[in-house]
């Protein structure tokens, strides 16, 4: 017995839909096996992990806190891996985000309130585009692989924030903690009145929206599917490879700086060494969950904000450790990639063997 | 022991793991295979490796254990992408977050414990003489064995019929596909050596360089690998000699921040990571070379028909 693969002769529509659903319901039934694995009942652990973090009001804001950011920098990813440019260094250009919006509370604390905000964020998006622009340039004018250099900036990056925070930029009365001064009032992105969901939130849904129609309804958005899906025909279109890729590394890395300078200036309130739980990394996987679709990426940004919520709750509740959500986290990938196969082939046991 | 014969023991020990991922993953991709799970397979040979070192008190068991953790992730790699032609990037990259998560998931019992280190072999006579000893002829089994591994694959590679298939397969599958030959089975075993070098690296990591288990140990260093065969243009010694390069850039780091001069630590940390940038550009930048080399059919997926 063997598994064969047929060509589909077109695309199944039914299965472009349910691979997602499919992925994520066998997720769940390897989690259940761990848990038994590990002498729960499945069950009940399952429904601590996955259904406990949208019960409560509370739990409900933290969610839309996490979610916020995966689907920022989710929805970028997205369109780079549409033009089929792997940028897999946002957590670097996250970092780097949360650094460049974060030099006006540290450097200029005094600046009024109505520049400094509008500032953070417009530095935090300048800072990631800058450090997605190394890979970018890199590619155009030498042809270097994207995927390595740009995974190799997010080690800078991380390193460049340890350095500042234990360095130039600690708190003088911070009693030798790595951390920066507390961001100011006037430095924080503004509550919208319900826990801790800032304005971030709202950012998320603006860009899914902007990309959505950008990728649906405008020429921008053909040129890059078509620069992904078939290069040459793009070439003959006329349209520009290097300026593709200018333009899918500039969004990614703008969008996930502003997620970077977001949580430095929501949640965090200030500079550390960790800001960051891996949401650069997990937004690959909201990315493909979301079958590269910015409004998907909504959606598969909101598992993913499960996930995360889920591993504390198993942490908490039934003293499982909270690494628990990186292993679901990566089981979820195997399974979207192994389900998209569904999609153009049909899979089926023969006997024997060629 | 001198301060020289002890940078040059640690340039070794530093460059070991990187050589051993490297030349694994270089026979992955001669086979047209692109495999950017190596961060993945190593730290996952390198819990598995301490783990199997630390509850049997030998280090032989830890080698064998970390092997064996690389070759099976490996062949869910192997699995996704050739069985159910799964894109190579993206199930690369899933092994990585995969493997980083379950390694920290079984690795969180083991933190802080004493971990068991794998002995040096003694040559009567050759290990004894005076530098030369202690720095060539000092080493434990994996170092040995990483340049074994180095020549074997060189040898199979460019002078053997199994080299022909392999590097045939990773030319033009669909030639080596009409010739009669298996692609796909090809491809499963090159996967599979590649997890078994990554392995090997990474318990290389837990039993000798840092015996011990902290999280995400490699710290890159798989990514580093695969950065070294794209630097080496997919050449075995060149491989050789870049991961000591990277070794000795990686060392350098360490004793200039032991020295002191005003350099933060940071930067010096960093290193590694510039640095691999810089030779990725400047070998990219040599077109011809890189188009000689590079297997034609990296990365593109593979169906046979019937």
């Amino acid at each position: 017995m063997r598994l064969q693969l047929q060509v589909r002769s077109q695309p199944s529509r039914a299965m472009t839909a349910l691979s997602p659903v499919i992925a994520i319901a066998l997720t769940v039934c390897v989690g259940g096996v761990i848990f038994a694995a590990r002498g729960l009942d499945p069950l009940h652990a399952l429904y601590v992990y996955f259904v406990e973090p949208v019960t409560t009001m509370w739990s409900i804001e933290e969610l839309i806190v996490k979610a916020a950011p995966l689907v920022l920098i989710g929805a970028g990813l997205a369109v780079c891996f549409r033009a089929n440019l792997w940028n897999i260094g946002a957590e670097g250009q996250f970092t780097a985000g949360a650094i460049a919006g974060g030099a006006i509370p540290v450097m200029a604390p005094d600046l009024g309130p109505w520049v400094s905000l509008p500032l953070m964020l417009a530095l935090g998006m300048l800072g990631g585009m800058a450090w997605a622009a190394v890979p970018a340039l890199l590619r155009n004018r030498f042809g270097t692989n994207e995927i390595l250099t740009s995974l190799m900036l997010v080690y800078v990056a991380q390193y460049l924030l340890d350095w500042l925070v234990r360095g130039p930029w600690r708190d003088p009365h911070g009693f030798n903690f790595p951390k920066t001064v507390a961001f100011q009032d006037w430095h924080l992105l503004p509550t919208l009145g319900f826990g801790r969901v800032h304005l971030g939130a709202v950012f998320a849904v603006i860009a899914v929206v902007v990309l959505f129609v950008l990728m649906s309804r405008t020429l921008k958005g053909f040129e890059i599917r078509v620069s992904g899906d078939a290069p040459r025909a793009a070439g003959f279109g006329g349209f520009s490879r290097p300026r593709t890729v200018w333009f899918c590394f500039g969004l990614a890395g703008a969008l996930a700086g502003l997620a970077g300078i977001c949580e430095a200036a929501g949640p965090i309130g200030q500079l550390q060494p960790h800001i960051s739980p891996g949401y650069g990394f997990t937004a690959i996987i909201v990315a493909f969950l979301g079958r590269l679709n910015p409004i998907g990426v909504l959606l598969a940004g909101i598992v993913l904000a499960i996930s995360y919520l889920g591993g504390e709750a198993v942490q908490v509740e039934l003293g499982l450790s909270d690494k628990t959500a990186k292993v679901f986290q990566g089981v979820l990938l195997f399974f979207i990639l192994a389900c998209d196969t569904l999609i153009r082939y049909r899979v089926r046991w023969v006997a024997g063997r060629r | 022991m001198t301060a020289l014969e002890a940078v040059l023991l640690t340039i070794i020990t530093a460059s070991t793991p990187l050589l051993l991922a490297a030349i694994g993953e270089l026979v992955v991709e001669r086979s047209g295979v692109l495999n950017l799970g190596v961060e993945g397979m190593m730290v996952m040979g390198a819990v598995c490796g301490f783990a199997g070192a630390h509850i049997t008190g030998s280090a032989a068991v830890g080698v064998v254990a970390g092997l064996g953790a690389g070759v099976a992730m490996s062949l869910v790699f192997g699995f996704l992408t050739q069985t159910l032609v799964t894109n190579q990037v993206a199930t690369g990259l899933a092994l990585t977050l995969f493997g980083l998560g379950l390694s920290g998931l079984i690795g969180e019992s083991f933190t802080g414990l004493p971990g068991v280190k794998l002995t040096a072999i003694h040559i009567p006579g050759l290990s004894d003489l005076p530098f030369v000893g202690p720095v060539l002829f000092g080493h434990d089994v994996l170092v040995y064995a990483s340049i074994a591994i180095t020549v074997l694959v060189a040898w199979v590679l460019t002078r053997t019929r199994i080299g022909l298939v392999i590097r045939a397969t990773g030319g033009n599958h669909h030639s080596a596909h009409a010739l009669g030959y298996n692609v796909v089975a090809v491809r499963y075993a090159c996967i599979a050596f590649g997890g078994a070098c990554a392995g090997l690296a990474g318990a290389y990591l837990a039993l000798a360089y840092t015996p011990q288990w902290i999280e995400n140990m490699t710290a890159g260093r798989g990514w580093i690998a695969l950065a070294l065969v794209v630097f080496a243009t997919w050449a075995p010694f060149r491989v050789a000699v870049g991961a000591y390069l990277f070794g000795t850039v990686w060392i350098m780091g360490l004793y200039v921040q032991g020295i002191g001069i005003g350099i933060p630590a940071q930067l010096l940390a960093a290193l590694p990571y510039l640095v691999t940038i810089a030779a990725l550009v400047l070998i990219s930048g040599n077109r011809v070379l890189t188009k000689m080399n590079t297997p034609a059919c990296i990365g593109q997926p593979f169906v046979p028909d019937r």
